[in-house]
């Protein structure tokens, strides 16, 4: 992800403010619909698609990381169908419930959310991102909690993987882990943890820390930031009270007649 | 320049589980000269090293760093001082990229921002490690982490450098680059350390610690070559120094 987000394109000269305002305003406006909406979230896949061909991002590469999260959305909508049976219309024959209908709603939703998120921090860096979010007003300690998230997630995932391993090679055909094992090989990652933090924190303080973490990044407002926050942000509201594939549906129907 | 000075009196430490780390450990280390801190693991090295900037306050005994004794007031002082290079690199860079993690320092002190990206500029170059400003800590190569974390401390311009295991977890070209960078440094160092071959190679005093005590302070090359001495601090000779037959023969 960070590599993306070193190229250099349209898309990744803008400000992190600007792209992080249209991803927002995308998000409101894809979560805000009622729970059958279908054909009126399709125009949205507008900005995922033209952010990611401008930015010049592997599209499969983005494709797969949704993927990999959609489980949870799955598990969130599977319970629909089987609670709201209303039947809302036929096709062909089939009955389709309600259930259904917003099962899918829900996994479009998420497909334009997660798409538009990773677009933003593939496009951005997640560290930009962070310093948007606080030039915009988020209390700083949420901040650094999201920079310290990012920067020690690797070092902590590594150290659970020294864990796991030196259980395995030691515990030949038993595969599965015991609980009490389980429950000492967390607790030492806790304690490495909090004695990693206190020496990261010392390190800070030698280095005159004072509640406030400071970071040299050029900001600029100019025209095309503008341009760029406006015209999104105006798409996605007609977008969103402008049902465009029920008036081209509309429209074909009453030409063919 | 008085300000180099580094003088423990009569350090005493016992750690909140009641163990004894430090017992009366007394040094006056003058401008510019450096001394390597040896003795065994647990021999309180580490712990000596974290009284030189404030962080632990001796239970009895005093620091002094140049004119003044370290207390809470004037720990922002000392810390500018006194830079601290710790172990393990991965605790001391914490920033996004390598370029905030040594401005970090430099802005904290309220430099103004072109002073900060000179400063920044100029402690990568020194360490040779400029090209990497733009990359995250955690994708460097323990060498490259050890460098950068020398050139964040470089930045705030600090007096007297203290490190800890400097060449701990590095190859040997990497440890070699590493030892002809410090040569350079005309700083006030004091550098922990199990490396004896490197303590030879940078400092001219060495300060033996075992169990929390100062057993002896001299000349390196006079100190070990007292093997007594050494076996008594669960040391060895430096392996330059060490009887080699074959390489004779």
């Amino acid at each position: 992800m960070d590599t993306l987000a070193c190229a250099d394109s349209l898309v990744h000269r803008l400000d992190p403010r600007a792209k992080l305002i249209a991803t927002l305003v995308f998000i409101v406006m894809v979560v805000s619909f009622d729970k059958y909406a279908i054909s009126a979230l399709l125009p949205f896949f507008v900005f995922p698609v033209v952010m990611i061909s401008v930015a010049g991002l592997p599209a499969r590469y983005i494709l797969r990381k949704v993927l990999l999260i959609s489980p949870f959305a799955i598990l969130i909508a599977i319970c629909n169908p089987f609670l709201d049976r209303s039947i809302l219309f036929q096709i062909g024959g089939i009955n389709i419930s309600g259930g259904w209908v917003s099962f899918i709603s829900i996994l479009l939703r998420f497909f334009l959310t997660v798409t538009a998120a990773l677009v933003l921090v593939a496009s951005t860096g997640f560290n930009a991102v962070c310093l948007a979010l606080s030039k915009l007003g988020l209390p700083k300690p949420f901040v650094m909690q999201l920079l310290f998230l990012y920067r020690y997630i690797f070092v902590l995932l590594e150290e659970t993987e020294r864990l796991t391993r030196a259980r395995a090679l030691r515990s030949f055909n038993n595969t599965a882990m015991k609980l009490t094992t389980f429950t000492s090989l967390i607790s030492h990652l806790l304690l490495r943890t909090l004695d990693r933090a206190q020496r990261i924190y010392l390190a800070m303080c030698c280095r005159g820390f004072d509640g406030n973490v400071r970071l040299i990044r050029p900001m600029k407002k100019g025209r095309s930031e503008i341009i760029f926050v406006a015209g999104w942000s105006l798409l996605f509201i007609i977008l969103r009270y402008w049902n465009i594939p029920l008036h081209i549906g509309a429209f074909i129907i009453r030409r063919s007649l | 320049m008085s300000h180099h000075i580094v003088e423990a009196m009569d350090l005493h430490y016992t750690y909140p589980d009641k163990t004894a780390a430090l017992s009366g450990v007394s040094f006056r280390i003058s401008h510019g000269e450096s001394v390597a801190l040896v003795g065994e693991n647990g021999a309180g090295k580490s712990t000596l090293l974290l009284h030189l900037n404030g962080y632990l306050r001796a239970t009895s005994g005093q620091v002094r760093i140049g004119d003044c004794l370290l207390t809470p007031q004037n720990l922002a002082i000392v810390r500018r001082t006194v830079g601290m290079v710790f172990q393990n690199p991965d605790d001391q860079l914490f920033m996004p990229t390598v370029f905030d993690d040594v401005a970090f320092g430099p802005l904290n002190l309220g430099l103004p921002k072109e002073e900060v990206e000179r400063k920044v500029v100029q402690a990568l170059e020194t360490v040779g490690m400029a090209h990497l400003a733009k990359r995250p800590p955690y994708k460097l190569s323990q060498g490259e982490k050890r460098s950068v974390a020398i050139a964040t401390v470089l930045a705030m311009s600090p007096d007297i450098l203290v490190m800890d295991e400097p060449t701990s977890s590095l190859d040997p070209r990497s440890r070699r680059r590493l030892i002809e960078l410090l040569k350079t440094f005309r700083h006030t160092k004091i550098i922990a350390t199990h490396d004896l071959d490197m303590a030879m190679d940078l400092c001219e005093r060495a300060i033996v610690l075992h169990q929390g005590k100062v057993t002896a302070d001299g000349p390196i090359a006079k100190l070990f070559q007292d093997e007594g001495l050494l076996s008594r601090s669960c040391l060895e000779k430096p392996l330059r120094m060490q009887y080699c037959p074959k390489a004779v023969s």
